[in-house]
């Protein structure tokens, strides 16, 4: 199976870039907003402003590429913990983020016009919900379309396979993206399963099958298009592979000297897609250092903003443990919450 | 309200039946699907003419996936649907406890209300009707053990009817447990037409102040007929039916037992660690002023439930054992 790629390692164009000059912008200031969110999040975690942090560096073409794609206030996303920049660009606020890896309650709803699941811990038990989501859309008449994310790891789990399977036969507008970041915290990729690629699986459930250079945001926006298209027009469900690296740690408390050396992380550094992406501007003449240090400048005070307004949440209240265990209180709960408060 | 109605002659899968066609005639959003729930109208029936009466995109069969047909319904929900799954049999379930204890009953929590799963679960549950092995699970207090989700267990043809409609009204995930030998073993008057019955209430079936009977579902015939025996001997016991263990009707419980100063509580799963073990608790929490008498478990032995049918009828507690403890309650 070939490996969908338009820029080379170096970001030049291999052929015609199926996207527009503004696109091509968009999906840069893009990719360092979600770069700046994930090294910006690192230092709250290192100042214990900040819960337990699962970065996604070097994986922010894989993901924003198909985020880019869809409507949030129409279209799903149903990430895993991994998939922050995901969510930033589908639509989560920065500061709903913040507060979500904070731990905080305030941060674990999505906005009304955002619809996106809270990041999904278990492994793979998103991929039949997102079945299920998506096939709801063409129960109700409508045309959205639902991208959920996994990992390679993830893809040897049981849910994996059912919820591939119920997309399949219900013929699901989903788009099941594996991010193949070579590592399941320390197990390599072929520990974990004996196929070359991961979309060659997609032959097993009779639904299509694309590998795409994960670091190559041209690659990832237009495969993930075309799979968007088809779910809308009623095609049915696509596996994408998006081959990448998890160049950071599993999470700010994971220590991969364990398991790796770094070498491999040194050459996938090499092909980072932001700054592939920046040479392919630059190259086509799109793109400045003064423009590069105005969105710098503009994202850090768009964080800076967002921290402010994290912040400013209120306090978690103890009692609102038991609040929405249920829609209507239940005794239990209600004793509960009441002692929680103080007056039992 | 029910009462003023015609009513009929049903058996429960004819009861269950008729809740799932008002259900699907009334809100457009429910859907039912699980294995063999479309065409075929699912192995008990349950379902039987509704997918040739409201098309296959109300009423469908899904891949043979347990956890599959969980978390697609849980998806389902989550999108506006008011997904009604089928479990062919509650011992098939296990293969979908991930999506039911990482999700099913924690995605309002976890999503602070955003997203919320009003989806019931249908599944076929107890022995005595010497089915294969596997197909005699009863596994409510694993289900009751899960936050976030409500656990019905009817024990009649009208109140399962009325508890389904109710169950597929909520806005939580209900888990809806059928008594397998109740299917067709017990025919009753059945109100005509839609109604609901409250979830979370108990309810006394049978009144006496000897002693309390604490029991659900499949077990509710068999204390109200060791009740019945005991009356001839001038014993009259109180027979609760609990109906949802999920949220427990505690208030009923308690005021039964301060009445009659001794519970036996009743239940075919596995004695250790069942349902009865809340059950004598909450008893033991708030009543013990008024016990008279140590409060005593009648279940299903410590032991994998049979897959031997010659046998099952000593696993599965009957009259004679809730009599014998009875004894024993009375005795003390």
């Amino acid at each position: 199976m070939d490996t969908i790629q338009y820029l080379d390692d170096q970001g030049r164009p291999l052929r015609d870039l199926p996207l527009s000059p503004e696109e091509l912008l968009q999906g840069y200031r893009a990719l360092r907003r979600a770069r700046h969110f994930d090294e910006r999040v690192l230092v709250l975690q290192r100042q214990g402003r900040l819960g337990v942090y699962p970065p996604f560096r070097g994986q922010e073409a894989a993901q924003v590429g198909v985020a880019l794609c869809l409507r949030p206030d129409y279209d799903w996303l149903l990430p895993s913990y991994r998939e922050s920049a995901a969510a930033l660009t589908f639509g989560m606020p920065i500061s709903k983020l913040i507060l979500s890896w904070r731990a905080d309650p305030a941060g674990w709803g999505a906005p009304p016009n955002v619809n996106m699941v809270q990041f999904y811990i278990p492994i793979a038990t998103q991929i039949p919900q997102a079945a299920g989501v998506a096939h709801a859309q063409r129960l109700m008449g409508k045309d959205a379309v639902v991208a959920v994310f996994i990992g390679d790891g993830g893809t040897s789990e049981g849910d994996f396979h059912e919820g591939l399977n119920f997309a399949a036969v219900f013929n699901a507008p989903l788009l099941v993206v594996v991010q193949n970041n070579g590592w399941a915290i320390s197990v390599p990729t072929h520990k974990q399963m004996k196929v070359q690629r991961i979309a060659q699986k997609a032959q097993g459930y009779g639904i299509p099958g694309v590998t795409v250079d994960g670091n190559d945001l041209v690659a990832v926006w237009s495969v993930a298009r075309e799979a968007v298209n088809r779910a809308r027009a009623g095609g049915g469900p696509t596996l994408i592979e998006a081959l990448t690296y998890r160049v950071a740690p599993h999470t700010s408390s994971d220590d991969p000297s364990r398991y790796r050396s770094e070498e491999e992380t040194e050459r996938w550094l090499k092909r980072d897609p932001i700054l592939r992406m920046k040479n392919c501007l630059l190259h086509l003449g799109l793109w400045s250092e003064d423009q590069e240090a105005a969105l710098s400048e503009a994202l850090e005070a768009e964080f800076l903003a967002a921290v402010e307004e994290a912040d400013q949440a209120p306090e978690p209240k103890p009692w609102e443990i038991v609040e929405q265990v249920y829609q209507e209180m239940q005794p239990d709960q209600q004793a509960a919450w009441q002692y929680l408060r103080g007056e039992a | 309200m029910i009462a003023e109605r015609g009513t009929r002659v049903l058996n429960n899968v004819q009861a269950i039946n008729e809740a799932l066609d008002l259900a699907l005639a009334k809100d457009e959003r429910v859907v039912l699907f699980g294995e063999d729930v479309g065409t075929m109208g699912g192995v008990f029936r349950a379902s039987d003419g509704l997918a040739q009466k409201y098309g296959e995109k109300r009423v469908f069969d899904t891949p043979l996936a347990e956890s599959g047909i969980v978390g697609f319904g849980i998806g389902l929900a989550m999108a506006g649907l008011r997904p009604v799954a089928e479990i062919q049999f509650a011992g098939f379930l296990y293969p979908a406890l991930d999506q039911i204890l990482s999700h099913l009953g924690r995605m309002r929590h976890r999503t602070r209300g955003r997203f919320t799963i009003p989806m019931v679960i249908r599944a076929p549950y107890g022995g005595g009707v010497k089915t294969p092995e596997q197909h005699a699970d009863s596994p409510e207090a694993l289900l009751a053990h899960v936050p976030g989700v409500k656990v019905v267990i009817p024990s009649s043809p009208e109140r399962a009817k009325g508890l389904l409609l109710a169950a597929i009204e909520d806005p939580d995930p209900v888990f809806f447990l059928e008594a397998i030998k109740l299917y067709r073993g017990v025919k009753a008057e059945v109100p005509e037409g839609y109604y609901t019955l409250p979830l979370g209430q108990a309810r006394v079936v049978r009144e006496g102040d000897a002693a309390s009977l604490f029991c659900y579902g499949g077990m509710v015939e068999v204390c109200l007929k060791a009740a019945e025996v005991a009356a001839r001997e001038g014993v009259e016991l109180e027979v609760v039916d609990l109906e949802t263990l999920v949220p427990l009707d505690t208030p009923t419980i308690l005021s039964s037992v301060r009445k009659t100063g001794r519970a036996v509580v009743v239940y075919e799963a596995m004695r250790t660690g069942g349902f009865g073990a809340e059950i004598a608790a909450r008893i033991a929490e708030e009543a013990l002023d008024y016990l008279q008498a140590p409060i005593l478990r009648v279940a299903g032995w410590d032991a994998p439930y049979p897959p031997f049918s010659a046998v099952e009828n000593f696993y599965r507690p009957d009259a004679k054992r809730v009599l014998e403890a009875v004894r024993r309650v009375l005795e003390h």
